[in-house]
């Protein structure tokens, strides 16, 4: 008989996964993902269920001075229409709003969209351009890491056994900054990436780049940085930017693969020129 | 599990297996199948309803989450729905497998933006597929629900 657990607060699913061995529990939210992965792998059937979607602490966004607390069950639909979520955080908004369509959205949320650590995950690449971290709660309290982080190997992330994301934090954007989000799929609609790219830039009165950081999706075993790019951007002006140096830099950083959505070679020609237009929106 | 929902205005009470999806249990368990199944993945909205509201693929809603819901399937749109009228004057219909997940989509659209611009009709079925129409008469139909003008 498979059970179905709806817990109403974080320290009691915590503690109702503590009891139980690794995996005895399927966990799930919005369910959009899992419902379907559910269905498909007949061994993972008649697994009991941890429902955390009557959570209600999971479904707050604070916005504070130094940034905005996103619990890890808010829908996309409430991320892409909230005003300061729209206001601050834009590149936020953007990929909320193209995360599948409304009924995905009304039920996806944050925190699902990162612990199903697909490569391909929508808002993964805004989160690492913006140095989002992540506030994971355990039996010994909680604790805060960078999102950068969270993904350590292809669909593998750092939460421990017993342990729960429970909140997105990301800081205010720099007073001077540019930041733009594309995505690249099939249609514009409903598609799962070829290729996700977030950018953003802290920029001076002179117009010269403090920082760049970037977050890509769909092109490597996990949602990665331009580490190589970030650093050879730092301090230059656009000027003096050489495209070959950019492009080597993120042939670097990716690696792209071959599969039914798109080729390496496309996904590395497509990201170098999203990397390129981002950088020419500095000036 | 036994769970208590509305559905189209009548309380029911359903047992089934909590991670049985809603989808099956309205077609199989209540009868109620002018809701259909496209993918069965959250792609197509063939099995699109409304719950407290918001446009849900069934396809993807456990029973395990629908305890007092509200849902309305196509079978509890108002026979007198404009949406009726105007689908079956713009032909935007083909083979009919999406369009009670259009009509339902465009229900909670026109409840949020009563007078939709073509760019949030668009926004607003993009969770639906179509592989007949093409799309321009369904959006037709949406905008002439919306109001009551008939165009081209």
């Amino acid at each position: 008989m498979v059970e179905w657990v709806r817990p109403q607060r974080v320290g009691e699913a915590i503690s109702l996964l503590s009891k139980m061995p690794l995996d005895h529990y399927q966990i799930i939210s919005g369910g959009t993902d899992v419902m379907v992965t559910q269905r498909l792998s007949m061994h993972q059937k008649n697994r009991d269920w941890l429902d955390l979607s009557a959570i209600p602490d999971l479904k707050e966004i604070e916005v504070h001075d130094k940034g905005i607390r996103i619990g890890a069950g808010v829908t996309l639909s409430a991320l892409r229409r909230h005003p300061q979520v729209q206001k601050f955080w834009p590149m936020l908004a953007a990929s909320a709003a193209v995360t599948g369509a409304a009924p995905i959205q009304n039920r996806a949320t944050l925190g699902g969209n990162l612990c199903n650590a697909s490569p391909a995950a929508d808002n993964a690449p805004v989160l690492l351009a913006y140095g989002a971290s992540l506030e994971i709660a355990g039996q010994q309290g909680s604790r805060i890491m960078d999102y950068a982080a969270f993904h350590v190997a292809y669909r593998k992330t750092a939460l421990a056994a017993a342990e729960l994301l429970v909140a997105v934090h990301i800081p205010y954007p720099p007073d001077k900054s540019v930041s733009l989000y594309r995505k690249v799929g099939t249609r514009a609609a409903q598609a799962i990436a070829k290729v996700g790219v977030a950018a953003c830039f802290q920029i001076d009165a002179a117009k010269t780049i403090v920082q760049a950081r970037f977050g890509i999706a769909s092109v490597a075993a996990i949602p990665c940085s331009l580490p190589t790019v970030s650093h050879y951007l730092q301090g230059k002006k656009i000027k003096q930017i050489d495209a070959a140096i950019v492009r080597k830099g993120i042939t670097h950083d990716i690696a792209p693969v071959d599969d039914i959505r798109s080729s390496a070679e496309y996904r590395l020609e497509t990201t170098s020129r999203l990397i390129w237009d981002a950088i020419q929106h500095v000036e | 599990m036994k769970v208590s929902m509305q559905i189209n205005g009548q309380k029911m009470q359903v047992q089934a297996k909590p991670d049985s999806r809603l989808l099956d249990v309205l077609r199989d368990e209540l009868g109620l199948k002018g809701t259909k199944e496209g993918c069965g993945e959250g792609e197509c909205g063939a099995c699109a309803v409304l719950v407290n509201g918001q446009v849900l693929n069934s396809c993807l809603l456990p029973l395990g989450q629908m305890d007092n819901a509200d849902i309305v399937t196509i079978e509890g749109l108002p026979s007198d729905s404009p949406l009726v009228a105007s689908f079956h004057a713009c032909f935007a219909a083909q083979c009919g497998i999406c369009t009670p997940g259009m009509m339902m989509a465009a229900t909670a659209l026109l409840s949020e933006y009563p007078q939709p611009t073509l760019e949030e009709i668009r926004e607003g079925l993009s969770g639906n597929l179509c592989r007949c129409t093409g799309y321009g008469r369904i959006y037709e139909a949406v905008l002439q629900a919306a109001t009551g003008v008939t165009h081209g």
